[in-house]
């Protein structure tokens, strides 16, 4: 059926002469159309694709918001209700980059929650991994530069305290965050270089990181909701027998997944691109303003989950410094959750209760944290903040216990559910 | 010349010229990493700025911009000043020990001001850069974000963003987010009640 990488004979014609100079068949072969992935992907295995869906969405929404978008301070949000009024289709190509930022975290989280319940982050694919959770530190990045460059009243408060989150740091505190400004506050010299990282040099960092992570995939072949490996078992042919080629099975599976997602996207682009205040805030239809702090500032959705942890600890010694290590070490103990689980069985099909009893409280307490951080400081939700940070911290702290004395059911020996 | 290839003094040569290499690397990063550092205009810019105080009645606040942060100036009335002392106990640095002002500032105690009926402050919440809101009658039920004051409330500065709350000398209460007292700027007042923000001396009356 399928050619053994050095029965390639170049061809004649133009992919022949190309071929003689450079791979393009091989590259077509080994990362697409033999490239043999388990037949038994579901449901989750939409949203790794539909990243990349979304990630071209923003590279060409954004280089065309980029021709109309003065970067700087005196002109950046009249720009920007230029493109939404008088660009033709301006507000189309804007609520799409919008929508799509939104959209981004929506499918990285649920990339991410894949791998928790499939155990795709385990060895061998530790450094898929840790090339994802790069992607997803480089993608908060990006977020927030971009959300400054609208320049409205919560996009300068919103920078206001991200970078004061710099100054929490002893001695170098101060300096760090006049450098990182380039001024005493935030001013125009911040919304321009932040604009030179969010359109040159973070998409740069991110397509990289994304070309390194599928390879780094395609080197180990992907995992299956049984979380077994199929290259175990191989045909005469040499090529897995629970897989099979990405082209044109998963090209064309994908091809449906990706129309529902966009039927989705368009519905909110066209009917809710605010989404109630979620995806854009009221507060930055107002220009930025830095003698008025709206009354609540909470970061868009996605970072809310975070931003809760960070309130959550109290200033202590005389510095804030705790809840923003906090902050970061939640980021940074995802990079650590191949080594964490120990666990024989990969998949949550053959794990015990004790995980899934972990796995559903970790779940719950992120989705709280996402709405303490939206709520302002008052009533339950510095106390809901506070419980849910230590039980989110303890999904990761305990894991190496829970997933020891866990009780599994023995893995089969090829995938389920499949002929 | 001998043919046999000298490894060791390859390896070191490759060596050399790679530390050569990197130290020119990091020297030639160093104008991109300054570039970020406030420009010359931008310093300018940051100069002092004179504010004519004189038109505030007692009990109104005004703020204004010195170095893109605003700056909140307090005509308090002489009843708030004298009861400045009663509530020590529950604030987090009542002597100002940990928090920024000048020195002529930290001396003047629980006025925290040059003249006791002027408070001079950054209106920037020592928490993450949030503008404080006024809240000055006692016992108020200030209800920004739907927080309480409670019936003990002073009056003073409430941060909208993290709830952090400050008494009228800008002095930040017990277990706030807030770390620090609100920050004093140097400032001098002349005669006429003309504020001068960024300097400790007034300037010379130019007459």
């Amino acid at each position: 059926m399928a050619l053994a990488p050095e029965s390639i004979v170049p061809g004649k014609g133009l992919i022949g002469w190309i071929d003689q100079r450079f791979p393009l068949t091989k590259l077509w072969k080994d990362q697409v159309a033999e490239y043999y992935a388990p037949k038994n992907f579901n449901f989750w295995y939409y949203f790794g694709v539909l990243s990349l869906v979304v990630l071209a969405n923003q590279l060409i929404t954004g280089i065309f918001l980029t021709m109309n978008y003065k970067p700087s301070s005196a002109e950046a949000f009249a720009s920007v209700e230029y493109i939404m009024r008088d660009v033709e289709w301006g507000w189309l190509i804007r609520y799409m980059h919008s929508t799509g930022a939104s959209a981004f975290f929506i499918v990285i989280y649920l990339h991410m929650f894949r791998a928790l319940l499939y155990g795709s982050a385990r060895k061998p694919r530790e450094l898929i991994w840790i090339f994802g959770c790069l992607i997803f530190l480089l993608l908060m990045a990006e977020a927030f530069m971009g959300y400054v460059l609208p320049w409205g009243n919560m996009s300068y408060w919103g920078a206001q305290v991200i970078v004061s989150l710099f100054s929490s740091i002893p001695v170098i505190g101060g300096g760090l965050v006049e450098w990182i400004r380039g001024d005493y506050y935030i001013a125009d010299a911040t919304l321009n270089r932040f604009f030179a990282l969010h359109v040159a040099a973070l998409p740069l960092a991110l397509v990289f990181l994304v070309i390194a992570h599928l390879m780094a995939l395609h080197e180990v072949g992907s995992n299956n909701p049984d979380g077994i490996e199929i290259k175990k078992h191989k045909g005469a042919d040499g090529h897995p027998l629970d897989g099979i080629p990405f082209h044109p099975y998963y090209t064309t599976k994908d091809l449906v997944g990706i129309v529902g997602f966009l039927l989705l996207f368009c519905g909110v682009i066209f009917f809710v691109p605010t989404f109630g205040g979620l995806f854009l805030e009221s507060p930055n239809f107002e220009p930025a303003n830095p003698l008025q702090t709206p009354p609540h500032i909470a970061p868009v959705w996605y970072f809310t989950p975070f931003y809760a942890m960070l309130r959550a600890v109290p200033s202590f010694a005389g510095t804030q410094v705790w809840g923003v290590m906090v902050m970061g070490a939640a980021v940074l103990i995802l990079f650590l959750v191949p080594w964490l689980d120990k666990s024989p069985v990969k998949s949550i099909r053959y794990k015990g209760p004790m995980y899934k009893i972990a796995l559903a409280i970790f779940v719950v307490s992120f989705f709280a944290l996402a709405v303490c951080g939206l709520k302002p400081p008052a009533g339950i939700y510095p106390t809901l903040a506070k419980v849910c940070t230590v039980l989110y911290f303890l999904f990761f702290i305990l894991m190496p216990i829970y997933t020891k004395f866990d009780k599994t059911k023995p893995v089969p020996e090829r995938v389920t559910g499949h002929d | 010349m001998s043919d046999v290839v000298d490894h060791s003094r390859r390896r070191l040569l490759t060596a050399g010229t790679v530390g050569v290499g990197a130290i020119g690397v990091a020297f030639a990063a160093m104008p991109f990493i300054a570039s970020w550092l406030p420009s010359a205009r931008a310093k300018a810019l940051g100069a002092p700025v004179e504010v004519d105080a004189s038109k505030l009645d007692p009990g109104q606040a005004m703020k204004v911009v010195w170095r893109g942060q605003a700056v909140y100036i307090v005509r308090r009335v002489k009843a708030v000043v004298d009861q400045l002392g009663n509530h020590d106990a529950m604030l987090a640095d009542p002597q100002s020990d940990d928090s920024q002002q000048p020195a002529y500032i930290k001396a003047s105690g629980a006025a925290r001001a040059r003249d006791p009926e002027i408070w001079v402050g950054l209106a920037v919440c020592t928490h993450l850069g949030c503008s404080p809101l006024s809240a000055f009658e006692p016992n108020n039920s200030f209800q920004v974000a739907g927080a309480d004051l409670g019936a003990n409330w002073p009056g003073g500065f409430y941060c909208p963003c993290h709830g952090s709350k400050y008494d009228i000398s800008g002095r930040v209460f017990k277990n706030m987010p807030a770390p620090k007292n609100l920050t004093v700027p140097p400032y001098a007042i002349s005669a006429n009640t003309r504020i001068s923000i960024g300097v400790d001396d007034a300037p010379k009356a130019v007459s």
